[in-house]
């Protein structure tokens, strides 16, 4: 496969590449580039951080998990071209400096590069921005100190990288075809249509979708697996489609978490609260949110929080296409309702859930795996019950309905009683697992609960332990 | 005046814009060979087939080496040689080393690790505290007991006592860099080694005897670590020694370093403690006697399990005068990774154990447990030195009647100054009023809980092994003016290189850019004990300031008589040198010392001191003086789920007359951070087959940005040492780091919000074991 992007504002070629070598391992082994170092190698630690520009503008990811096939068409800077040309520093290192945000200096790089494009882009919520980058030493008070303080400073001119430029730069490169008529490497294996992705999904049912990476990403740099052939899907247009109506919302599979992010903010603020606390801004920037339901895994948090909503999964194998319910795309632990060949296209959520909430439960506040997340959308009528959803993550080998306590809270009155009814009737919908996250006890106790917290929290008492203020 | 300046991190520039280079950073010759060790897969056992066919024809691989490939010392121990580079047959715990790959590339080494075909006979793994008890595992035969007066008898005639047990998980170091090393083999048995280490001498030592030469053959660089906490006083020999040994073999270079999943299970981590204890006390919560039980899982070598736990018994007491205490510490040897050191290096351990019984006390009386913490404190520091009648050594000063200011292990507190920290402190937290706010909150909210506690540390400074409290500096003064110096301090974080610089600059009267510290190296400066115990600036500090003073001595005495002057009249200050009437350039008083065929560089060399120490005993004077803070932390509760926040945090803490308060405040606030992490969502999780299931940040959740307390207000308590220091400044690399254990006590009080009962809460805090602890309480 052959890639062309820009690395630090210049062009870089690349011929014949491995697509499943890490933007990390290129920069640092092929390149000589040292800035960008490697703290965990799988997207937790944000010490690999670099920033990418493309059309939709310039974020920070983890080059860890990030493929060198995922850079086509973009502009790849490193905290070496975030430096001046001449040397000088970029507002965000200068206050760093000034504020004391280094001590051993080992994830200062991956700091700086999100700071930096969370300065061009003015997003002064530093500590979602930051939620990304672990740092061992200063316990953060500095570096969110230079964060602040360097907020106001214009931007720099080096670091705007220009997506015309790009794009218009790509075009240029390559032809689109092989000697043999063939579509070229790239054009096969990186669709740019959810049509030519179905014709050679079709083709190689046996081949690997690859969105975002990071999980895939972690196959390759933990397991050491070298899939192939791989197919990715980060230059699929109509996958990347959000389409809103009256009552609906249809978001394509290949739509990154942080749009997702954005998109709940105006229409489900719950759902937008569990998003902001869902990976890092650097794995939400490349996450999509078909991956996390293609994926299938127990544990995702889109898959409960949609099915709370009575979300639609929208499948296709070449040009069959099917629509279903989303609890039934999830069959088993491991085992999805979806063919060989076939993909996730988009799913489907109302536009509009007042009493809708999601609740995501871990260790740590940010950036975290949920040990348990339940999603809650139990619709009163005239007093009464009149319809309960609530599903749950962490809590079976899939995302999973509570069947009997949606059934025991039909019909009720909306009271506290009717909410000790329903959180005994949960025993019977769940048998979760105990491992590293939490006990058995722990989840099935705090699922209860947490129906109890939606009912204080739909009555409008205080339970958001962010809005205790110091 | 270059001491005592808020100077940023002479780094700083280096790291923001990624210049500053690690072990991984350096540029290697070419046709270096990478490495990667094969892992066992079982706890206990001994193997009976290692197969290793397919390492050595996967992709990439140079050769495999195992232990009978090593031709000398097969040991990789800081201590008692009983950890072995690569398996002798047997095996320990899950992620001990068994094999070496060598391959042209990491990545090539790390696949060709993961071909080996290994079969075992399994043997029962011994996990927990009560398999150690069970089958006796202990280090050293048995338990170490040190005890002062009659606790059994002070307990039987209390008015009041409680009992109870607290356990407290590790902690994983989470240096941001993982563990690395690179040799470059030389001519004529030479080795040089580039290691992440915060001993180079040791890792020159272990280089030595596995390559069977003497340490003068093997040098030792180490520019800085990115992160050490001591997971890097004694886990990079593995790497190291690997490295040395793939380079002889082949004769090329050799890097290794690991990936965060092998280094999370191959490395030691922070002892876990279970503490036992007995209490008895008056009405105020007076102490009149205690006993604690230590249970420790030290793993399966001894590494510093032995003055880590040491450190523990030493920290039992706290800033709390104990009239008779019984401390009981079993060192217990289990199949798991081999527990290490980490900042404060098993003092927080010991501390949480009395803050634990503090807080129960309190519950007891229904007091505010900070009463009970200060009726317990030692007695205030008192006048000492000539004419008091006192001095720092109590063996000649008659102690007054009933004075509270002996230690259990014989040591006289004269330094102790948490009376005045912890008022000023609870004053500036408004400690009271929010206090009384909580207690209203409390009332009037169900769900959501808040919680307060202030907590004091007093940090015992000084290696406890007596001969690792020694320094040397080299400093070369240049014809130009310029220096260039060398100290046996190691550079993981803490900008040790900046405020040793500061000492050289103001030694020398001149601007701080006129003095330049590059990498540690142990052909420059020998026999250096680790950068540990928070001894760097004082130990290297000293040792800097001994030199600087040798060769200003010998450019005054030159200029003295060159200009008709006594040396003693020479004066050093701000760039220039005064000499009679004249004056002139430090560089220009250099050069002339040069002409005038002057010796322009000096070894220093200094050891700490006034201590002594009788292990066997339990008694003596360990520590050349305290290092003393004071935090409050409020936290909030969720009762539903134990979910919980810090919501504000004040520190006061001590710092001596500070070399550098923008470093010292560096330290405290990431000490704290660290600590808080310690007890509340930083979770090890082992497998009933001993493998440890945390092993990435995936699993292993180290606080991050949004986990620093939104109100941070942190002080310097900005008096000089009363112990002759460097400049009269104090260590501060470990002590702010117990600050954390208020974090531990404020969750405790959220919970007791909550029920009756005593929460005798565990950590870490895990919103899991919080919500155990309401239902608890609740009953």
């Amino acid at each position: 496969m052959d890639i062309t992007f820009l690395l630090n504002g210049e062009r870089v070629e690349l011929r014949d590449i491995n697509p499943l070598m890490t933007a990390l391992d290129w920069l640092r082994d092929h390149r000589g580039l040292t800035a960008t170092k490697e703290g965990c190698n799988e997207g937790d630690c944000g010490a690999c951080t670099v920033m990418v520009t493309d059309e939709r503008g310039a974020r920070a990811l983890n080059a860890c998990i990030l493929f060198l096939p995922q850079l086509h068409g973009k502009a790849l800077r490193t905290v070496e071209g975030i430096t001046a040309p001449d040397g000088s520093l970029h507002p965000v290192q200068q206050a760093m400096v000034d504020h004391h945000g280094s001590q051993c200096g080992f994830c200062t790089p991956g700091f700086i590069a999100s700071m930096a494009a969370a300065h061009l882009n003015g997003d002064g919520d530093h500590e979602t921005a930051l939620a990304g980058n672990l740092c061992r030493c200063t316990g953060y008070a500095p570096i969110l100190r230079a964060a602040r303080a360097a907020r106001s400073a214009p931007v720099p001119d080096h670091v705007k990288d220009d997506p015309d430029l790009i794009s218009s730069d790509m075009s240029a490169g390559g032809g689109n075809q092989d000697d043999d008529g063939q579509p070229a490497p790239r054009q096969r294996w990186q669709p740019e249509t959810a049509d030519a992705l179905a014709q050679v999904y079709a083709a190689h049912p046996d081949a690997t979708l690859v969105a975002g990476a990071t999980d895939v990403g972690l196959w390759v740099t933990k397991q050491l697996r070298q899939p192939d052939p791989v197919i990715f899907l980060n230059r699929c247009a109509d996958l990347q489609q959000v389409e809103i109506d009256a009552d609906k919302i249809r978001i394509g599979a290949g739509v990154t978490m942080d749009r997702v992010l954005t998109l709940m903010e105006a229409h489900h603020p719950s759902y937008a609260a569990m998003t902001r606390r869902y990976g890092s801004a650097q794995v939400r920037a490349a996450a999509t949110i078909g991956g996390n339901i293609a994926n299938g895994s127990p544990i995702g948090d889109n898959p409960p929080a949609l099915i709370a909503l009575g979300a639609r999964l929208h499948l296709r194998h070449g040009d069959t296409r099917r629509d279903i319910a989303l609890e039934d795309f999830f069959i088993d632990y491991g085992k999805q309702d979806r063919s060989k060949g076939e993909f996730v296209e988009a799913v489907t959520l109302p536009a509009d859930a007042p009493v809708f909430r999601c609740y995501k439960i871990s260790k740590r506040f940010d950036q975290d795996i949920s040990a348990l997340l339940g999603a809650f959308n139990i619709i009163p009528r005239d007093g009464t019950i009149a319809s309960a959803r609530i599903a749950f993550g962490g809590m079976a080998g899939v995302p999973k309905r509570a069947t009997n306590a949606e059934q025991a809270l039909a019909g009720q009155p909306w009271t506290l009683d009717s909410i000790r009814a329903a959180q005994a009737a949960m025993a019977d919908d769940f048998t979760p697992l105990s491992d590293m996250r939490a006990s058995a006890a722990y989840r099935l106790r705090v699922a209860q609960n947490l129906l109890e917290r939606y009912f204080q929290d739909i009555a409008g008492t205080r339970t958001d332990l962010r809005e205790v203020q110091p | 005046m270059s001491t005592g300046k808020p100077l940023p991190h002479d780094s700083a520039p280096l790291h923001v814009t990624g210049q500053a280079r690690y072990v991984d950073d350096l540029p290697t010759p070419r046709n270096t060979l990478h490495l990667c060790f094969g892992l066992s897969s079982i706890a206990r056992g001994r193997i009976t087939t290692m197969d290793l066919a397919a390492v050595r024809t996967a992709p990439g691989v140079v050769t495999v080496l195992t232990a009978d490939d090593l031709p000398f010392a097969n040991d990789v121990s800081p201590s008692i040689h009983d950890e072995p580079l690569l398996s002798d047959g047997s095996v320990h715990y899950v992620g001990q080393p068994l094999f070496l790959v060598v391959a042209h590339s990491h990545l090539d080494a790390r696949r060709a690790a993961r071909a080996a075909r290994i079969e075992y006979a399994e043997e029962t793994p011994i996990l927990t505290v009560e398999d150690a008890l069970a089958a006796k595992s202990y280090f050293e035969g048995g338990p170490v007991t040190w005890a002062r007066g009659d606790v059994d008898a002070a307990l039987a005639s209390a008015s009041h006592s409680v009992e109870g047990r607290v356990e407290m998980g590790g902690q994983e170091h989470f240096y941001l860099e993982g563990q690395a090393a690179l040799a470059l083999p030389g001519e004529d048995g030479d080795m040089v080694v580039h290691s992440s280490t915060q001993h180079p001498t040791e890792i020159q030592h272990k280089v030595a005897e596995a390559l069977g030469v003497s340490m003068h053959n093997v040098r030792v660089e180490t520019r800085r670590m990115g992160g050490g906490f001591g997971g890097k006083e004694s886990q990079g020999n593995a790497l190291a020694v690997a490295c040395a040994v793939a380079a002889r073999a082949t004769g090329r270079a050799c890097k290794m370093r690991y990936d965060r999943d092998d280094d999370m299970m191959i490395t030691g981590k922070r002892h876990d403690f279970r503490i036992e204890y007995r209490a008895g006390f008056d009405d105020t919560g007076r102490l009149t006697g205690v006993e604690f039980r230590h249970y420790t899982r030290a793993g399966w070598a001894q590494d510093l399990t032995l003055p880590v736990a040491d450190r523990a018994m030493l920290h039992a007491d706290n800033a709390y005068f104990l009239p008779a205490a019984r401390i009981e510490s079993h060192r217990l040897r289990t199949n798991t990774q081999s527990a290490t050191a980490f900042r404060g290096f098993g003092g927080p351990q010991g501390m949480v154990g009395i803050e634990r019984v503090m807080d129960h006390i309190a519950h007891v009386l229904g007091r505010d447990p900070l009463s009970v913490r200060q009726v317990n404190y030692y007695d205030a520091a008192r006048p000492t030195g000539p004419g008091t009648g006192r001095r720092f050594s109590a063996d000649h000063s008659p102690s007054p009647a009933k004075a509270r200011s002996a230690t259990p292990y014989g040591m006289e507190v004269t330094d102790f100054i948490l009376h005045e920290m912890t008022e000023a402190l609870a004053s500036r937290a408004d400690y009271a009023a929010r206090r009384q706010a909580v207690a209203d909150w409390n009332a009037a909210n169900e769900t959501i809980k808040r919680g307060i506690a202030l907590t004091p540390v007093k940090f015992g400074i000084s290696f406890t092994l007596t001969h690792l409290n020694q320094a040397g500096a080299l400093v070369h003064v240049y014809q130009d003016g310029s220096i260039h110096l060398n100290h046996g301090g190691t550079e993981m974080g803490q900008g040790l290189n900046q405020k040793v610089a500061q000492v050289a600059a103001h030694a020398f009267g001149v601007n701080l850019d006129t003095v330049r510290i590059t990498a540690t190296d142990t052909q420059k400066v020998p026999n250096t004990s680790a950068t540990a115990a928070s001894s760097g600036s004082d130990l290297n500090g000293m040792a800097v300031q001994n030199a600087c003073e040798k060769i200003k001595a010998r450019i005054a005495e030159h200029l003295a008589a060159t200009h008709q002057a006594t040396p003693e009249s020479v004066r050093f200050t701000q760039g220039r040198v005064h000499v009679g009437q004249a004056d002139m350039s430090f560089a220009e008083a250099a050069q002339s010392a040069y002409f005038g065929r002057v010796s322009l560089s000096a070894t220093g060399f200094y050891k700490t001191p006034d201590i002594t120490w009788d292990r066997a005993r339990g008694q003596g004077r360990p520590f050349f003086y305290f290092a003393h803070g004071a935090a409050v932390t409020e936290v909030a509760v969720d009762t539903l789920t134990g979910e919980n926040r810090i919501l504000r945090t004040d520190i006061l803490h001590d710092a001596g007359a500070s070399l550098n308060p923008a470093l010292d405040i560096g330290q405290i606030e990431g000490g704290y951070v660290q600590g808080a992490g310690w007890l509340t969502m930083e979770e090890l999780v082992w497998d009933d087959a001993g493998r440890l299931r945390t092993h990435a940040p995936s699993t292993y959740k180290i606080p991050a940005t949004s986990d620093t307390p939104p109100v941070f207000n942190v002080e310097l308590w900005d008096q000089p040492n009363p112990a002759a220091t460097i400049y009269r400044s104090k260590a501060v690399g470990e002590p702010p780091f117990m600050l954390g254990i208020s974090a531990l006590m404020a969750l405790s009080d959220a919970v007791a919000a909550c029920g009756p009962a005593y929460p005798a809460l565990d950590a870490p805090a895990t919103p899991e074991r919080l919500l155990a602890a309401i239902e608890r309480v609740r009953r």
